[in-house]
């Protein structure tokens, strides 16, 4: 093995490759904002007692859990545009597959939560006479807010390593710059090497508070 | 919304797809049984009270964990043969890719299985006068794999749906099938939805056997 | 004493920088039965886990039949167990735990023949006949193919009791046998226990049921901070106790009798 790693493209590609970090965080960023609201809305529809609210909730959960994501973004790419006659740019068929496919998995973590309080607190605050809204507002999420916290870090985590599938549509983040630059160079192991370190840079963060969130959790229960 | 869907094109190709279909669960089976193997021999190390065996399991875990699966597909089939001047095909570095993050994350459910078995059954063991070995096969592990089926399987889901990237190297998957019989029908919207389609019954068809062997393993309780 | 199975030597044992034992000296013989009590953080549990090492002594020796266990490592005291000879220590000295901690994936035969195929690597069927014994003398010859979930605390315990006998022990240590049961529950694990007694076996018993201590135990001992304050004949330490911290301990447990 006498392979020269040549450090000086690392730093020549940077400023490229971090052109690419922005837009993968504008990926990121939206795509867990609208994914969390999306995500409480399908999980009150998957708890409510009206079937036709509870059924398709269900359907659009599993469709999303159940495809892959590559899957998913190809199709709003391709696919979309031809059922609602209008064009979509890569990075809004991204944005939609991302956040779609995130509220789906949110859902499911708020259904858990809200799940995992027991029957007595929403006795407790309907013997006061609150609404169901009310107790879902002031009693029951509060309480699990902070029981989910980790799910919900892990799933931001997912969410950023999704993000360079992306790249499959030609939206520039950084998968897509690390990839052109790595076949206009001829050197991909310096420049995946590089992406894949700055991905970790990213991510880890968010997998080291997630362990400490559930570290504290588990302390105090 | 006028659009005529029309999926002969698909049908009359299904031959192309079934190839896809083979292809993905070909390499999902082969992938699930090495990253077994390389996640039991990861968790064993991260178990070791040694340090210098320790350390190098949790670091490969967490690289693994916290960089996106596209990037190791990427650099299996691109960065590695310029370190070891071998050239793999498609197949081999897609495999390759898997095995070892699934390895990784395998690696996380085998140890979070042993280490959730409660103190009393160690020492319930030890009080008999087991050693470590009959402890760990009388005792320890027949518990902890009833706990660690359903995140096993879990993790095994998500691998087969992440098979989907080594599309991206050119293997004939079911995506990559998908693509060869959209550029002969031009029906992005009948053949991406048909895939998706194989894709949930895939997964569906799974989680219900799965459901089925959890019931027998966890009888007892 | 020449005749102890079991003999402690200068046993200290720390958990990081908290210093539980201080330096104890024991030992038991042939058929002596003792009860060891003392307050919660006193070290009596600790004291007895280390006679079968589920605790390793950060320094002194036991010793069995004379024999010391483990080899000296490093030049400070401490000691090297090998593995093997800690198996074979605990085949001889038996353990009941305040949790069971009974294997729930077993039967409550497969329990109570588990250390017996396995450890002494029995035939089953000869197992399978001396676990039924052991099960019908706690009474429960009628639950031989339930799991332990399914029991009651006082059921589980008896099987974690029968398990342990089957394995033929010479000293048998019950660590806090009923302090998870409910009151109604700890009379028959109790019985069973003054049982064995009756038939003459070595025990050592970590108990706060002074008064089974009183009609159980040979010997009694009060352990507090570490140290056996004070040692003698159930009489001796529970009726006239000569130390104030004995006597003050023993108040708070007579405070609300009647």
């Amino acid at each position: 093995m006498d392979y020269q790693f040549e450090f000086a493209l690392v730093l020549r590609s940077l400023p490229v490759l971090l052109r690419g970090l922005v837009v993968t965080i504008q990926l990121w960023v939206p795509s867990i904002l609208l994914g969390l609201a999306g995500g409480f809305l399908l999980a009150l529809a998957r708890l409510s007692d009206r079937a036709w609210l509870r059924l398709p909730g269900l359907l659009y959960i599993e469709l999303f859990r159940d495809t892959p994501v590559l899957i998913q973004l190809i199709w709003f790419f391709y696919a979309l545009p031809i059922l609602i006659g209008a064009e979509l740019s890569p990075f809004a068929a991204a944005l939609l597959g991302l956040a779609l496919n995130t509220s789906a998995y949110a859902a499911e973590i708020f259904r858990g939560g809200i799940q995992s309080i027991g029957k007595g607190q929403w006795e407790g605050a309907r013997a006061l006479g609150m609404r169901r809204g009310q107790i879902l507002r002031r009693v029951i999420l509060p309480q699990v807010f902070k029981r989910m916290l980790p799910a919900f870090t892990n799933r931001a985590i997912e969410v950023a390593k999704m993000s360079s599938l992306a790249s499959v549509l030609s939206v520039h983040e950084l998968m897509y710059q690390g990839r052109l630059l790595s076949s206009t160079y001829y050197r991909p192991l310096e420049i995946l090497t590089t992406v894949a370190f700055i991905y970790f840079v990213l991510i880890y963060p968010g997998t080291w508070l997630s362990a400490r969130i559930e570290k504290s959790l588990a302390a105090k229960a | 919304m006028s659009y005529q869907w029309d999926f002969s094109g698909v049908w009359s190709r299904w031959d192309i797809l079934l190839v896809g279909l083979v292809n993905t669960v070909k390499i999902a089976a082969i992938s699930i049984v090495l990253g077994v193997i390389v996640g039991l021999a990861l968790a064993f190390l991260k178990l070791s009270t040694k340090r210098h065996l320790s350390l190098p399991a949790t670091a490969f875990i967490e690289f693994y964990r916290n960089t996106p699966p596209i990037i190791h597909f990427f650099w299996f089939y691109y960065a590695l043969p310029v370190v070891v001047d071998i050239s793999l095909d498609p197949f081999v570095a897609a495999v390759l890719a898997l095995s070892t993050q699934s390895g990784a994350f395998y690696a996380e459910v085998f140890r979070g299985g042993i280490v959730s078995i409660e103190q009393g059954q160690w020492e319930g063991a030890r009080a008999l006068g087991m050693s470590h070995v009959q402890m760990m096969r009388r005792i320890i592990l027949p518990q902890a794999l009833t706990r660690m089926f359903a995140p096993f399987v879990e993790r095994s889901f998500e691998l087969i749906k992440t098979t989907a990237l080594a599309s991206t190297l050119a293997y004939a998957d079911i995506l990559y099938q998908a693509m060869l019989v959209n550029s002969e029908t031009f029906r992005p919207l009948e053949v991406y939805t048909t895939i998706a389609l194989m894709y949930v019954t895939l997964l569906v068809t799974a989680s219900a056997l799965s459901r089925v062997a959890e019931a027998r393993l966890t009888a007892y309780r | 004493m020449t005749d102890a199975i079991l003999r402690v030597t200068g046993l200290h044992k720390s958990f990081g920088d908290h210093h539980v034992l201080k330096g104890i000296d024991f030992s038991v013989a042939a058929a002596e039965r003792v009860a060891i009590i003392g307050g919660s953080g006193s070290g009596k549990s600790t004291f007895l886990r280390c006679l079968n090492f589920m605790e390793l002594p950060s320094l002194g020796t036991v010793a069995l039949d004379g024999r010391e266990i483990g080899r000296p490592a490093g030049g400070d005291g401490a000691r090297y167990y090998p593995e093997a000879e800690l198996c074979a220590v605990r085949e001889r000295v038996g353990m009941v735990f305040q949790q069971f901690n009974l294997f729930p994936h077993m039967t409550v035969l497969d329990n109570v023949m588990e250390g017996l195929v396995t450890v002494k690597g029995m035939k089953r069927a000869a197992a399978r006949e001396r676990a039924a014994a052991e099960l019908e003398k706690v009474g429960l010859g009628a639950k031989f193919d339930a799991y332990p979930g399914r029991l009651s605390g006082g059921q589980q315990q008896r099987v974690a009791i029968a398990r342990a006998l089957a394995m033929e022990p010479e000293i048998l240590l019950f660590d806090e046998p009923t302090s998870s049961l409910d009151p109604e529950l700890v009379g028959e694990v109790l019985r069973v226990i003054r049982q064995l007694a009756d038939e003459g076996r070595t025990m050592l018993l970590v108990t706060h049921e002074l008064g089974f201590a009183y009609h159980f135990a040979t010997k009694v001992i009060f352990l507090a901070d570490g140290v056996f304050h004070e040692v003698g004949t159930p009489d001796e330490v529970l009726k006239q106790p000569r130390q104030e911290r004995t006597r003050a301990f023993l108040a708070r447990y007579t405070e609300f009798g009647f």
